[in-house]
């Protein structure tokens, strides 16, 4: 697994809950070290181990867990590149959706080796979604949940406002309905094309 | 006039930050991303050649000169603040009333590799942008490729530190804390390259198997950090101490090539490791004998023979009783003379 995403997981819990929370999941581990590299590749058994400590530690369903973390992947400043990342994909929500399928490119683009699940955005009707999510490399399972907590965040992000449903698992995909209630609900918060990263 | 809104609007998608000129070379209309660079109504009415200075190719004042750059890359400045570079490219339009206004042209500008900063100079947005323009995804690349190198950079100077830690690691007695005979080899090296003087110093102390027979091995080490303290003490900084063996030293002094400066500084360490040491209430006795030899002394100072020197004037040292001195002298390998300082 690219270390970007234990890094990532590692920063949600250690933001999120501290650093001695997760200093105390690591301890159980037993790696021999305490931090993740973002840019060295680790044992994808690893991540799924880790995932699960985490939400024994936390005393919270996994796939709560990975909700938080899509949140948390767009809304906490020490995050702060992704948010602006994802939003170079679209004026507004709308157009956000529609460059899903875009994502695991542009993600590519950025970082050669970091390799997501495929996401395809299928139309149903007038403000009504859903997103496919493929099967995630490495078999770890429950990437859509990480992908509803983003959408809701990013809906948020826009402006918009969205009723999401996780609809579950079929054949190793995942799918998450999207329904679109209103595209300018609220001011959503600013973003400038040319604002320095952080 | 039906002709030429029809024509703006389509410019006004396909390429927003267009212009189109009259046969006089002034601005009838403009894109609404040129907006952003100067409101409207200064720039209708304006010529263009007043806006834009033609840096590239050459050419002269005049709507011909600028109307006969058609198809070529234009390389473009702003003339106000903040004097951007542009790039553009001009199609020269019909001389007979039709499409647009006769003898004039269209230029397409765009911001090239100045973009970066125009976006944030001129509060660009991606509506500023024809939908089929790369630029809002160049953007986007810039900006994650600069967040993935700063990973890099990151991970790279934790790599460097722990590069450091382990070298230094690796050249150190880890007792004492002085240098270590891996060092030593680097610091020889180092020091012929250099052609510079220096002295080397061969240190055994005396009586130190006694103290670790008698008070053990704790004591020797206690000793051994204390002796080491006490060398880093008595030299400059650009001198090294070396720990070679168990009570064995070398050290070593750069630009020295003074005997007697050298049997100063042996005296003188000899003194104070003579000093008895108190240890657990104990004292523990010790003393030293050193051989030396100068690269003064050599036509061309090489670091095997001067070590081996130092050995042999040591020797001489330890045969003339504990708590000697010898420098080097060609006779020593015969008959053990040489200078000394007991």
């Amino acid at each position: 697994m690219h270390g970007l995403i234990n890094r990532i997981i590692e920063r949600f819990v250690r933001d999120t809950y501290g650093r001695n929370v997760w200093a105390g999941i690591m301890q159980e581990l037993d790696l021999g070290f305490t931090e993740f590299e973002p840019m060295l590749t680790y044992e994808n058994e690893l991540t799924v181990q880790l995932l699960d400590l985490i939400a024994v530690r936390l005393d919270k369903p996994l796939p709560d867990v990975l909700e938080d973390i899509g949140t948390y992947l767009v809304s906490h400043p020490n995050v702060k590149a992704v948010r602006r990342l994802l939003r170079f994909s679209g004026e507004n929500f709308v157009e956000f959706l529609h460059s899903l399928d875009d994502l695991p490119a542009r993600t590519k683009l950025a970082v050669s080796d970091l390799i997501l699940p495929s996401l395809e955005l299928r139309e149903h009707g007038p403000n009504f979604y859903s997103v496919v999510i493929g099967a995630a490399p490495g078999g770890i399972c429950g990437f859509g949940h990480v992908v509803t907590g983003l959408l809701r965040t990013m809906a948020d992000d826009y402006g918009a406002l969205v009723y999401l449903d996780y609809k579950g698992q079929r054949d190793g995909m995942e799918i998450v309905e999207v329904r679109l209630l209103e595209t300018a609900f609220a001011e959503g918060r600013d973003f400038v094309l040319g604002a320095r990263a952080g | 006039m039906t002709d030429i809104s029809v024509l703006e609007g389509m410019l006004n998608t396909l390429c927003p930050m267009h212009v189109i000129l009259s046969k006089t070379g002034h601005i009838e209309h403009a894109g609404p991303a040129l907006n952003k660079l100067l409101p409207q109504d200064n720039l209708i009415g304006m010529r263009f050649l007043e806006l834009l200075q033609v840096k590239r190719p050459n050419i002269g004042p005049s709507m011909e000169d600028l109307r006969g750059t058609g198809g070529m890359k234009l390389h473009l400045k702003l003339r106000c603040p903040p004097c951007t570079e542009m790039k553009g490219v001009l199609v020269p339009l019909p001389e007979d009333a039709g499409f647009g206004p006769p003898g004039g042209a269209v230029v397409n500008l765009s911001f090239g590799i100045s973009v970066i900063d125009a976006v944030r100079d001129f509060s660009l947005t991606s509506a500023d942008f024809a939908a089929t323009d790369l630029t809002v995804e160049m953007l986007y690349l810039v900006e994650a490729k600069s967040a993935a190198m700063a990973e890099s950079h990151k991970l790279n100077m934790r790599l460097q530190g722990a590069k450091i830690a382990a070298e230094e690691q690796a050249f150190t007695d880890t007792l004492t804390g002085l240098k270590n005979r891996r060092a030593m080899d680097h610091i020889m090296e180092r020091l012929v390259q250099s052609e510079q003087d220096f002295a080397l110093m061969n240190l055994d102390l005396d009586f130190f198997k006694a103290v670790n027979d008698n008070m053990g091995h704790a004591a020797g080490d206690h000793v051994l950090q204390h002796v080491a303290r006490l060398m880093v003490d008595e030299i400059r900084g650009n001198d090294t101490v070396i720990r070679t063996g168990g009570d064995e030293f070398v050290l070593i002094f750069n630009n020295l090539s003074d005997r007697k400066i050298l049997a100063e500084i042996a005296g003188r360490l000899i003194a104070k490791l003579e000093h008895p040491i108190p240890f657990n209430g104990q004292e523990c006795k010790i003393s030293a004998s050193i051989g030396s030899t100068l690269s003064c002394d050599y036509k061309s100072p090489d670091i095997d023979r001067m070590m081996q020197d130092a050995d042999v004037a040591l020797y001489a040292a330890k045969d003339r009783g504990r708590g000697c001195h010898v420098i080097y002298d060609v006779g020593l390998w015969h008959i053990g003379q040489g200078e000394q300082t007991c």
